[in-house]
């Protein structure tokens, strides 16, 4: 059985530290490898569409078209929208799952490690992809990301096939990461790492890979038959075929609306790694925690056509997908409540990441509360395609996911480089940052209920003021990511040595193990410490 | 009072300086309350909601702060060690629900009289093109295109804006005060939607199916409103103008337009020199065709295609005409048949064949497109 | 399955290839219809196409030969047999929700949108813009019938695709009589019913190709006769599709028999493509009675 040796040979060998080279990134199969890789592109894809959103911005610094054709404006719009939430969200939250699951749950490795190498590789291509129709004639997409038919089909520029190919690509990878960390939650855990010991940062993830995987093949489906109208001649969504427009929306929205909460639960989840540690006290109320992640998981599969008030619903439709929509606040409103009652009677620090989480908590519920207003069916007429609609979902994923997702990063760095970041620079980051948001998006609700429609390059005199705000806030935020990226950079390269157990606070197996983590941990099935007992 | 309480959120954020300076601007701050039972009733809604969220915030918040400041370890403060309790957890989702339905029975109110199906006197059809607006009066046979008319050196900062900038167009929607009127609204290319936030209506333009949407305007007034789908390059530049009437001045004014109907077709045929189309044709064209093609004819590659030395305008012209009348199926280029005078489909296509170097010498008479314009006259709409 | 500890590969080169092979297999198709749609000749694309699904073929082959490979050498313990069975089934329920796409889409045209555009419902106003449109299903005459010329005949259930319905359900009996075998390490019986299996596969595919010749040569029904034709051929493709591939794996799995790959103990793949057969089997179900019968 020389075969079976040799193979053994590799695999013991293997347990030695990562190769070198660049062939240890292409060919890696190890988590932390691949988690690293996630994040570093995401990134990226950060900073390209926020260089998009800072032109934007800056077109609608005055009324006027000063930098850019109104065509090309949509283009920045679609493509700021599509880089951000597939491109710098999504691979942000995989890469902190790749990084930490394994970690917090005792594995070895992710369930499927060549798979997960595949996952993240499709990224680069698909989005090489995605970004080169910039250049085609024709232009990019320029039909938003939420890439109505018949503008996106009919009316669409050729390079709108290589789009719908980016997506199918974007989508596998998604699954396929999904499917990953799925199979890693429910088959890997230490032993007596029962469900309900489970961090909630698995937690969050497992149910969001759950969304991922159910809503992520719509997508793929409704792009299809895009595809099809465009290039064979089918009419799903040409009424002169018996087809309808609006049967898009509610294909796409179907996908959309749990779209949005992939892009917010791992957020909580992170959260709610934080606070307790930086608070000194256990997460209050673990299980509702648990339920209520839950619940807005099963909720989001009935509330699409909030997106689609004005399109012409019934109204029994209307009202349903109205108390659907609101009902949603109630288990957010679980978890804000805990947050806020794990820090009661704590012993409180504050940290970078603690500083970045309870901004998400305060920035975030605002956001939540302008999402209810948005819920308000006859009220959302008055909002709907208004900046009021862009400033609720931007303070849900800019000071919500993103900043959740900064604070992850600060919290875990010194797990990853083993050393600690430079406080005065993470804080200086944050406060450059807090204020930055809130200068470029709280103007939004204003000019919105004013009457500014979205995705427009050019404006009536009364919005002028608080555009100017916004976009000096857009780049006073932009450039303050500038701080972030140095952070990084420097805690990387070198810094104060940091303790297996990095934050005084802070409980679960990932602070076990040394930092920087050893390659490979847990090759053996850890016991689990006291606090998990 | 809804202003002051947002514009003391501003100034938390650092605002108060600006929050003055856009109050004088034409819709400030906040919705309108606007000019129908409607508009009002939303407004409220839309208040008492703020109110609501601003309430939880405060004691959210408050009691968030309140740890942050008092359980800090730099005070001193020691964990304690509570993380469950059934009680508070159970209160802290049922009075959200309760709140909850607090809200949903105003809005189920407003959202029910908003979806009333009663007769309307008036039916208005509302037609979205790129990037303009088509208003059918059904019951009186008037029709006409609604087309933004901010010029283009005023967009391109080589003009001073004017106070409505990008808010004006060159023919109002005028409709009378104290009717109930029904706009079915639909659109021709990909899906527009009608909004006029005073008048608290904002539907959905969707090819190939009808929308209904209705108001009674209180009082007579100009309303202003803007596309609220993204419809493709200018849907920046698809303004609406409503002109609210007396009944009285409405029939006077329907009257004026249909007497402006006769005169066109008037004009159509006398005969016309060709100064005359090329000055007429100009007009038209940078109205109707330059949003596209551009004012030099240079159209966008990959987009539009240029008009400027291209064969289809230099060709031959029965083909020339056609395209214009008709249109191109699947693209957006039009069918201006009915968008333009019979005059100035003339004059657009003998400008076209003439400028920016393009020097075919003829003129196309509207004699010549008014016949061609007979024989498919029945055909009516779409 | 011998060892105790986690098998982790060690570095792999199929990913990073596999993906490129992907991107290849996108960037042609997309140049190769965009091509064909502007009426250009599609070389490039076809070129790249051919590339990349080569490339990917050639891919499999290696990746699973080492999966494989592995497996035969006793790397994987227990825990990763669950692993993959966690990662099949999720797999499977990806697959489910691809085909509730269209499905929805089937029944929100039909519930909906025809009614309406038929001047029936709450969007009944919409008859103004096709005075003279009925609402009917099968659709023989869509609402702007110049652009598309609706079919004249639709296929009927009670012929080819009624005997399709029992091919395939048989199949999926055969399939577990072969699992049952195998089970009983009878390995004789396994191939056996495999084959019948994979047989009937074949035959469906065949019926299922000939149908279309007919509906695009005989009945007018293609994919641009409306909505009819639209809902009709892209839930009957992607099925088609399905079974292909089914079958190919299957296939491949009849090989691993005879190569003497499974036990009774040990024999996740064949397990992980009757699973997939399953569904395929259970999506057909759904395509007979609401594309066909109603
Ligand atoms: C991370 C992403 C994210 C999240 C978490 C949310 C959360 C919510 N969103 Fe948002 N939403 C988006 C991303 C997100 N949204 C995006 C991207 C769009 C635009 C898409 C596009 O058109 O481009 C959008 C658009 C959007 C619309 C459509 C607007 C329009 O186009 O007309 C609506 C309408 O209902 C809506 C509602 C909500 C609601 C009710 C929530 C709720 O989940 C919020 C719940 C939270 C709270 C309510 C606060 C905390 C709760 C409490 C403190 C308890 C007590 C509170 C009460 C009892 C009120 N969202
Ligand atoms: C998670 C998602 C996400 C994130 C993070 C952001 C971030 C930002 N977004 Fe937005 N945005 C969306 C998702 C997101 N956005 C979506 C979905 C839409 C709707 C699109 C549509 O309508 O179809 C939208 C639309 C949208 C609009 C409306 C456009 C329109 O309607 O026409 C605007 C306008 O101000 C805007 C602004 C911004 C700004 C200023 C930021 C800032 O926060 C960005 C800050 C980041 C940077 C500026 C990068 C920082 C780095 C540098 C500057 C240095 C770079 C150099 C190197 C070191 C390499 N976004
Ligand atoms: Cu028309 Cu936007
Ligand atoms: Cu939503």
């Amino acid at each position: 059985m020389s075969t079976l040796d040799t193979t053994l040979e590799a695999h013991t060998d293997e347990h030695h530290g990562p190769a070198s080279g660049i062939g240890r990134w292409l060919f890696t199969t190890n988590h932390k490898d691949i988690g690293s890789m996630y994040l570093w592109f995401s990134l990226l894809m950060f900073l390209v569409g926020g260089c998009m959103a800072l032109m934007i911005r800056a077109e609608l610094f005055q009324p006027g078209l000063q930098l850019v054709e109104p065509g090309f404006f949509n283009q920045m719009t679609t493509m700021h929208g599509l880089i951000m939430v597939f491109g710098a969200v999504m691979p942000a939250f995989v890469g902190l799952a790749n990084w930490m699951v394994p970690m917090m749950i005792g594995a070895p490795d992710m369930a499927l490690p060549r798979m997960n190498n595949w996952s993240f590789w499709i990224l680069p291509f698909a989005f090489a992809m995605l970004i080169s129709t910039l250049f085609m004639t024709g232009g990019a997409p320029n039909f938003g990301w939420t890439f109505y038919a018949p503008l996106s089909t009919t009316y669409a520029p050729p390079s709108v096939t290589y789009f719908i190919f980016a997506i199918h690509m974007m989508g596998i990878s998604s699954i396929m990461g999904a499917i990953n960390i799925i199979a890693t939650i429910l088959n890997m855990r230490a032993p007596g790492m029962t469900m309900m010991k489970l961090p909630l940062f698995c937690w969050t993830w497992l149910i969001t890979a759950f969304l991922l995987i159910a809503v992520m093949p719509v997508l793929a489906g409704v792009v299809t038959m895009m595809l099809m109208d465009i290039h064979f001649g089918t009419s799903f969504f040409d009424a002169g075929g018996g087809g309808d427009p609006v049967l898009f929306q509610h294909v796409f929205w179907f996908f959309g609306h749990p779209e949005v909460y992939i892009m917010i639960l791992p957020a909580f989840g992170i959260i709610s790694q934080i606070i307790p540690a930086f608070a000194r006290k256990r997460l209050f109320g673990y299980a509702s925690m648990v339920y209520a992640t839950a619940s807005i998981a099963i909720l989001s599969f009935l509330v699409w056509a909030h997106h689609m008030f004005t399109v012409g619903i019934p109204l029994a439709g209307e009202l349903f997908f109205m108390y659907a929509t609101m009902l949603i606040a109630v288990p957010t409103g679980v978890k804000v409540f805990n947050w806020v009652a794990t820090m009661f009677r704590g012993s409180m620090t504050f940290e970078t990441p603690m500083l970045f989480a309870l901004a998400f908590v305060v920035l975030f519920t605002i956001g939540g509360f302008s999402g209810l207003m948005l819920a308000i069916a006859p009220v959302d007429f008055q909002y709907h395609d208004t900046y009021f609609v862009v400033a609720h979902f931007h303070y849900v994923l800019v000071p919500g996911a993103v900043f959740a997702i900064m604070a992850g990063v600060y919290y875990w760095l010194p797990k990853w480089t083993g050393h600690m970041l430079d406080e005065r620079m993470g804080r200086l980051h944050f406060w450059l940052s807090f204020i930055g948001v809130n200068i470029t998006f709280f103007p939004m609700h204003f000019i919105g209920l004013a009457g500014m429609p979205r995705r427009i390059p050019d404006y009536a005199l009364q919005f002028a003021d608080f555009n100017m705000v916004a976009s000096v806030g857009a780049f006073l935020f932009g450039l303050s990511q500038l701080i972030f990226v140095w952070n990084v950079i420097a805690c990387v390269r070198g810094g104060r040595k940091a303790e297996a157990r990095a934050w005084e606070g802070a409980e679960g197996l990932e602070w076990e193990v040394p930092s920087p983590a050893p390659y490979h941990t847990f090759a053996e099935p850890p016991t689990l410490p006291e606090s998990l007992r | 009072m809804g202003l002051k309480i947002i514009k003391t959120i501003g100034s938390g954020v650092g605002l108060a300086l600006l929050a003055p300076a856009s109050l004088h601007a034409e819709w400030g701050l906040n919705l309108t309350p606007g000019v129908t039972d409607v508009s009002r009733s939303v407004y409220d809604l839309h208040m008492t909601i703020f109110w609501i969220c601003v309430a939880i915030a405060l004691v959210v918040f408050g009691v968030m702060f309140w740890s942050i400041f008092h359980h800090r370890k730099s005070r001193g403060a020691k964990a304690h060690h509570f993380h469950e309790n059934t009680l508070v957890e159970v209160i802290w989702t049922l009075v959200p629900v309760l709140i909850l339905v607090g809200m949903a029975v105003p809005a189920t109110a407003t959202l029910i009289k908003m979806y009333d199906p009663s007769e309307a006197e008036l039916d208005v059809q509302i037609t979205g093109y790129q990037w303009k607006w088509r208003y059918d009066y059904l019951d009186h046979e008037l029709s006409f295109f609604s087309n933004m008319s901010t010029p283009r050196e005023q967009i391109t900062n080589a003009a001073e804006k004017q106070e409505n900038y990008l808010l004006e167009v060159d023919r109002h929607l005028v409709l009378p005060v104290g009717t109930k009127i029904r706009f079915l609204l639909t659109a021709n290319d990909v899906i527009h939607s009608w909004w006029v936030p005073a008048l608290a209506v904002k539907k959905d333009a969707i090819p190939g199916f009808i929308n209904e949407a209705w108001t009674i305007i209180d009082e007579p007034g100009i309303y202003r409103g803007q596309c609220a789908e993204l419809c493709g390059q200018d849907h920046g530049f698809m303004p609406i103008v409503v002109e609210a009437v007396s009944r009285e001045d409405f029939d006077v004014w329907l009257m004026a337009a249909r007497a402006e109907k006769e005169a066109q077709v008037q004009a159509a045929e006398r005969s016309w020199t060709l100064d005359e189309l090329m000055q007429q044709g100009e007009q038209a064209y940078l109205r109707a065709c330059a949003a596209c093609h551009l004012p030099n004819g240079g159209g966008v590659p990959g987009a539009f295609p240029a008009l400027k030395g291209s064969p289809m305008v230099l060709g031959d012209v029965s083909a020339h005409i056609d395209i214009v009348l008709n249109g191109k199926a699947g693209t957006a280029m039009q069918a201006f048949r009915d968008q333009l005078s019979t005059a100035e489909l003339a004059a657009v296509i003998t400008y076209e064949r003439n400028a920016w170097g393009n020097s075919l010498g003829e003129a196309v008479s509207p004699a010549q497109i008014a016949r061609l314009l007979e024989p498919a006259e029945g055909e009516g709409e779409q | 399955m011998s060892s105790s500890t986690y098998y982790v590969p060690e570095q792999s080169r199929w990913p990073i290839l596999a993906s490129i092979a992907l991107f290849l297999l996108a960037y042609g198709a997309g140049t190769l219809m965009n091509a064909l749609s502007a009426q250009q000749g599609g070389g490039l694309g076809v070129a790249l196409l051919l590339a990349g699904a080569l490339m990917m073929g050639l891919i499999l082959v290696g990746w699973f030969g080492n999966v494989i490979h592995e497996s035969r050498s006793g790397l994987y313990s227990e825990q990763m047999d669950r692993s993959f069975r966690w990662g099949m089934s999720w797999f499977i329920f990806s697959e489910v929700m691809f085909f509730a796409a269209f499905f929805g889409a089937l029944f929100y045209v039909r519930v909906l949108a025809l009614p309406w555009l038929g001047g029936e419902g709450d969007k009944g106003v919409t008859e103004l813009l096709w005075p003279g449109f009925v609402a009917e299903w099968p659709l023989f005459n869509p609402p702007d019938s110049a652009r598309y010329p609706g079919p004249e005949a639709v296929i009927s259930p009670w012929r080819i695709p009624l005997l399709n319905t029992c091919l395939l359900v048989t199949s999926s009996f055969t399939l577990t009589l072969a699992h049952k075998a195998l089970l009983r390490d009878e390995l004789i019986m396994v191939r056996r019913w495999m084959t019948l299996t994979i047989l009937l596969g074949l035959i469906f595919i065949g019926f299922q190709a000939y149908e279309y010749v007919q509906a695009y040569q005989e009945l007018g029904l293609t994919l641009q006769s409306g909505i009819y034709g639209a809902t009709f051929f892209i839930l009957t493709g992607f099925h088609g599709l399905h079974v292909t591939l089914g079958t190919l794996m299957l296939m491949i799995i009849l090989g691993r028999v005879v190569l003497g790959h499974f036990s009774s103990r040990q024999h996740f793949g064949f397990e992980a493509v009757a699973w997939y057969w399953h569904f395929v089997d259970v999506v057909w179900i759904g395509l007979f009675l609401f594309v066909y019968v109603l």
